[in-house]
């Protein structure tokens, strides 16, 4: 169902119900970076998953053995652009963890340059999120936080971490960079939770 | 020793808080240099800005701005320190 909205243009269109308040829709990807982007070759990329009992780690070659999931997706960037039926393929966060053993119900993801965002554990179980490493088709390029990036579409996107390298469990919710310097500590795009 | 509150801040505050970031210096956290601000690595996303130092590229700065509300993050930086006019009397 979807209800009719009048824009600045004074056009009416369809208000597509995939679209969450105060999003745009764009045909394009926008680049937003923090940073010079990283060039990490896939022979010296890792990821790991760090517990209070020790460190899980996985090489290229090891990551792309595990099962890939093609991800059809919406995203939504807290500077108010979303795209609709966007196309991924990566790892599941449910297959990383399924003989990771711990009781920490946090995380901090770990970037490639440093970047760090937090997502409590149970928004990334249940087919909610992915560590993505094709976009359209193509191998996800630097830019887009190629080799690859953390995909948690159900919140904003500055939560997939790009060039993303690990991720630390943790006690309690800490905030990562974003989230300690304005940004919301979750980041639910349908309750608008951009800012503190 | 007795404090007061923070409104005791005005008037010290309002000078650092109108500096000119051009001529302003500041110790970087991660590598202990002082440099010019001006110096300093300005990256600007949709996000927010990133200000890195130019000799170790740490964040030293943070801006986010968005309709109505505006945050710094200084979290990167020891210190700034601000040019001030002729030094009034002081003891
Ligand atoms: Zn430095």
């Amino acid at each position: 169902m979807s209800f009719i909205t009048r824009g600045f243009s004074g056009r009416s269109r369809d208000r597509d119900d995939r679209l969450p308040p105060g999003q745009t829709l764009v045909p394009d990807f926008p680049v937003l970076s923090a940073g010079p982007t990283p060039e990490v070759d896939t022979a010296e990329w890792e990821f790991t998953i760090r517990t209070e009992s020790g460190v899980h780690r996985w090489n290229w070659d090891e990551f792309m053995a595990l099962a890939i999931e093609d991800v059809d997706t919406d995203i939504h960037c807290v500077t108010h652009w979303s795209k609709l039926g966007t196309n991924w393929r990566g790892v599941s966060l449910d297959t990383l963890f399924e003989h990771v053993e711990t009781e920490r119900e946090f995380v901090m993801a770990h970037s490639y340059g440093g970047y760090t965002t937090n997502v409590p554990l149970d928004e990334l179980l249940g087919g909610k999120a992915w560590v993505a490493f094709e976009f359209d088709g193509e191998p996800l390029e630097p830019e887009h936080g190629g080799p690859a990036r953390l995909l948690v579409p159900h919140l904003y996107f500055w939560k997939s971490a790009k060039w993303v390298r690990g991720l630390l469990m943790m006690d309690e919710d800490e905030p990562g960079f974003w989230e300690q310097n304005g940004y919301h500590l979750h980041g639910d795009p349908w309750t608008e939770e951009r800012y503190w | 020793m007795e404090h007061v509150d923070g409104n005791a801040l005005a008037g010290p505050l309002a000078e650092f808080f109108s500096f000119d970031a051009t001529t302003a210096t500041a110790r970087c956290n991660g590598c202990g240099a002082i440099g010019e601000l001006a110096r300093a690595m300005v990256y600007r996303s949709g996000a927010g800005t990133v200000v890195r130092c130019s000799s170790c590229d740490h964040v030293l700065a943070t801006l986010v701005e968005t309709a109505g509300r505006a945050w710094i993050g200084l979290s990167g930086i020891s210190a700034i320190e601000v040019p001030r006019g002729p030094a009034t009397s002081s003891g």
